[in-house]
């Protein structure tokens, strides 16, 4: 099967008013299947939601492309003009569920006419009936009460229905692909669940083809992700599927990060969780050697000097030149 | 002090806000002890009233009926309230929204000193202000002049803590330290609330919405819902012989790694 | 920086400073480089404008432009002056009353909506008209500050209110501030912007009520104002005569700073309101 999105090489920088340059996405490649919920874990500051900015095709001042590619079904939305972009991709290729899309729903109208606006833009001469059947059928179809939440404002509603509300608005075009950066890190528990069964809801009903869904949390991921890519410093130092990743991770940063997690259940007491000591490197300065090699509970000798790449082992791709 | 009075005991303690038909109850009729160096964790939803239970013990929050007794002394009476401060300390979910943006991180940090009546020599309070960054490894030097906007989320968050180590206090209400920082730096912040019990061998209350961390971290589970408390017991008699529904809910919500969670009812 | 350059960019925030920098001029340069006499006669009633007397005569032979000038100050001190006290007052009140809540919330919000309700243009010329000796320039500008502090008020409440609830005013309470220490440390510096957009608003209406008040011949008995111009030329038949220099350069002046500070204010919520900012 065609891949529906192709990410090749991409590398992104931000440019600071001092000159400085951030390379921030510094050499991901990876390829989306349709159907598939692809993962991408990794600490704060290793460079995912710049890379969702270039998955967006939104590239604004002071971030910049470097090289690379980013295809959704053979067309490259990062060398469309930014209108192009704003027209034909966004909410129909390609939609974004935000980090903080609790705050995202202007507080002054209703749930239903911020719907309404986003079929209106998208669709200017649309029957208004005609629309208004088609929010409640769409809302009841991934499971809210579509009457309820359509006639209530954005501070009338929960933390968690809220960003389930902000979810069905986005999707309302039928994009082909969801990126989900943290939709529910933000929340409770049982909202938490609430959402990711949405997620699911929206794939199982064919309104939406595959996602990449971002997090800090592993535990989330191994329920959600059929793949997972983890990014350390820019760069992703392993790609697997679930299974692979969360059970046998063989790059040493994956392994660390598995071992930070508190997998807070009962029976686990007894494991201690170890925090990765110290921070990743400055991504505005050159770096050389392997990224991690500072960090690293198992570095060679060697590692420090050695430029890491990302090469097959056991399956998956693994960026450690030590793993086997 | 003798350590058979609790740290602190509620009687019906009820907390509401607005009057009339706006009336709500956000905690509601709650009895319950805290015994001295116990962990005990507040667990449920947002809305359940954990963090104005928390509030209250923190005596930011007045009682609208009901005791809730320090020590054998009802909180809004034992006078000098820096004198409780002194006692009865917090860290805050949002370590961003828990600093000042206008001043610096070390006047800020300074600023606990207020609490006392007398304060130590200006010498004495930079030495104590760097031994406390240090148990938090931090580096003292590379945070002079900063400002919070300057540092990273669980940097903020260490901040918080050194403030603890400061301040030394006989209790902590920890409102959701871990909530708003990466998952992988959740141990390290765990990790200095334990150094913390075991060196000033203290009482925390842990507020959370992760049963499972509280399972890991605490001695008691207080399960709350919209205002109640439905449970409380020990970590393994809640999660494993949970009584009330609440709990199993909670219980079936938290993503774990060996378990199945989700399921995809219309999968393909 | 960040934000002077968003304001720098905003196309409202140029038009609105410029035009209030050129008024600004306009008051205090003139004295500094030529003779203006406001008290000696520089020829007949109401001479039109020529070369070497740029705006004429006023009804009793003097110089207009020396006129404008100091009537020009004249306003910019009431506005700046009752812009200052209706913002202090103002936000004494509405900072004290949203960050204490409770009882002492409801008694303030109370008061400041009774001032409210009343007709505050009515309530100056009543006062202003029973005072008939010593209606000094600064008398008028504290009577304006002091009834038309209510809406700062309430708009600085609702901030204030709204700040109480923050972590960090929570972790300066368990640091041991008391409320004077919490609203000066931790409440005031995050309200310093919108402060000083209610200042400016504050300012503009003063300057716009002491028109009025001037206007209606009620305003200052001793100092020229621009008001007081426009209350002379109608006094002594500038209409009828045809005499529009004696009017219309202090009607456009009042116009130009009014219009020049409301633009500075809504151009300013644009940048420091996030949300406006888009």
């Amino acid at each position: 099967m065609p891949a529906i999105l192709e990410v090749e090489d991409l590398r992104l920088h931000y440019l600071t008013r001092l000159g400085k340059r951030v390379q921030a996405v510094d050499g991901v490649s990876f390829q989306l299947q349709p159907g598939e919920i692809l993962g991408i874990a990794g600490e704060s500051g290793c460079g995912k939601t710049t890379l969702v900015s270039g998955l967006m095709g939104l590239l604004m001042p002071p971030l910049h492309l470097s090289s690379g590619a980013v295809r959704i079904a053979g067309r490259d939305i990062l060398r469309l003009p930014p209108a192009e972009v704003r027209r034909s991709v966004l909410g129909r290729d390609i939609a974004m569920i935000p980090q903080g899309a609790l705050n995202s729903l202007n507080p002054t109208r209703k749930i239903r006419d911020l719907a309404t606006d986003v079929i209106l833009a998208h669709d200017e001469g649309a029957d208004r009936r005609a629309i208004q059947e088609r929010l409640r059928e769409r809302f009841t179809r991934i499971g809210l009460e579509a009457d309820a939440v359509l006639n209530a404002y954005p501070v009338q509603l929960p933390a968690g229905m809220k960003q389930r509300v902000v979810i069905g608005i986005s999707t309302l075009l039928n994009p082909r692909i969801v990126i989900a950066d943290e939709p529910s890190s933000a929340l409770d528990v049982s909202s938490q669940k609430a959402v990711i069964q949405l997620l699911f809801n929206l794939l199982d009903e064919g309104i939406v083809s595959s996602m990449v869904f971002i997090t800090h949390e592993l535990p989330l991921l191994r329920h959600v992700a059929g793949r997972i890519a983890v990014m350390y410093a820019g760069q992703i130092v392993e790609i697997g599927t679930t299974e692979q990743v969360i059970f046998d991770g063989r790059q040493p940063y994956t392994r660390a990060l598995m071992g930070s997690m508190l997998s807070a259940e009962p029976g686990q007491k007894s494991r201690k969780p170890v925090a990765i000591e110290g921070a990743p490197p400055n991504l505005g300065e050159p770096i050389s050697g392997c990224r991690f090699a500072v960090r690293c509970p198992v570095a060679q000798p060697d590692c420090p000097q050695r430029d890491q790449v990302l090469r097959e082992v056991a399956g998956r791709h693994v960026r450690c030149h030590h793993a086997h | 002090m003798p350590t058979d009075t609790p740290c602190f005991e509620a009687r019906n303690l009820t907390r509401a806000f607005g009057h009339g038909a706006r009336r709500k109850v956000a905690v509601n009729d709650a009895t319950f002890t805290i015994a001295e160096r116990e962990i005990v964790s507040l667990v449920g939803q947002s809305g359940c009233g954990k963090s104005v239970l928390a509030k209250l013990l923190l005596r930011l929050e007045k009682p609208s009926s009901g005791d809730l007794l320090y020590h054998g002394r009802p909180i809004a009476e034992s006078g000098d309230p820096r004198a409780y401060w002194r006692d009865v300390q917090a860290v805050f979910q949002d370590p961003y929204a828990a600093f000042n943006q206008f001043f610096t991180i070390r006047s800020q940090l300074k600023a606990c000193f207020r609490l006392f009546d007398r304060r130590p020599p200006e010498g004495e309070m930079e030495e104590r202000i760097d031994q406390a960054l240090l148990a938090v490894n931090l580096r003292p030097r590379e945070l002079d002049g900063k400002y919070p906007f300057e540092l990273s989320g669980g940097q903020m968050q260490r901040l918080l803590l050194a403030r603890i180590f400061i301040l030394r206090p006989r209790v902590l209400i920890a409102d959701e330290p871990t909530s708003m920082v990466d998952a992988c730096s959740r141990a390290g912040i765990l990790e200095y609330l334990m150094k913390l019990k075991e060196e000033l061998s203290m009482t925390i209350v842990f507020v959370t919405h992760d049963i499972g961390l509280a399972y890991y971290v605490s001695d008691r589970l207080f399960i709350l819902h919209e205002g109640r408390i439905v449970e409380q017991g020990t970590p393994d008699d809640v999660t494993q012989r949970p009584t009330s529904p609440f709990t199993r809910q909670l219980l079936d919500d938290i993503p774990s790694v060996h378990r199945p969670w989700v399921s995809r009812v219309g999968a393909k | 920086m960040k934000l002077l350059r968003h304001l720098l960019r905003s196309p409202g925030f140029l038009v609105g400073a410029l035009l209030l920098l050129a008024t600004l001029l306009l008051a205090f340069l003139p004295p500094l480089l030529m003779e203006l006499d406001t008290s000696r006669r520089a020829g007949l009633a109401y001479m039109p404008p020529t070369s070497g007397r740029w705006l004429g005569t006023d009804h009793l032979g003097l110089d207009m432009f020396a006129l404008l000038v100091s009537g020009l100050r004249s306003s910019l001190y009431v506005g700046f002056l009752a812009g200052i006290v209706a913002t202090v007052l103002g936000t004494l009140i509405g900072v004290y009353g949203g960050y204490k809540g409770g009882w002492i919330d409801d008694v303030l919000t109370a008061c400041t909506n009774l001032f409210l309700v009343i007709p505050s243009l009515i309530v100056l010329i009543l006062l202003s008209g029973s005072l008939q000796e010593g209606r000094s320039l600064t008398l008028i500008a504290l009577f304006i500050g002091c009834t038309t502090w209510t809406w700062s008020a309430r708009a600085v409440r609702a901030q204030a209110a709204s700040l109480r609830s923050r972590d960090h005013v929570a972790l300066a309470r368990i640091n041991g501030y008391g409320t004077l220490g919490i609203v000066c440390l931790h409440i005031l510096p995050y309200l310093l912007s919108y402060l000083f957009m209610v200042f400016i608003l504050q300012t503009a209406s003063g300057i716009l009520t002491e028109s009025v008040i001037s206007m209606l011949g009620l305003g200052p008995y001793d100092t020229v104002s621009l008001g007081n111009l426009l209350n002379q030329a109608i006094r002594n038949e500038a209409l009828s005569d045809g005499a529009w220099w004696a009017f219309f350069p202090p009607m456009l002046l009042i116009t130009v700073i009014a219009f020049a500070l409301y633009v500075l204010n809504t151009s300013m919520e644009g940048v420091f309101n996030p949300r406006l900012r888009k």
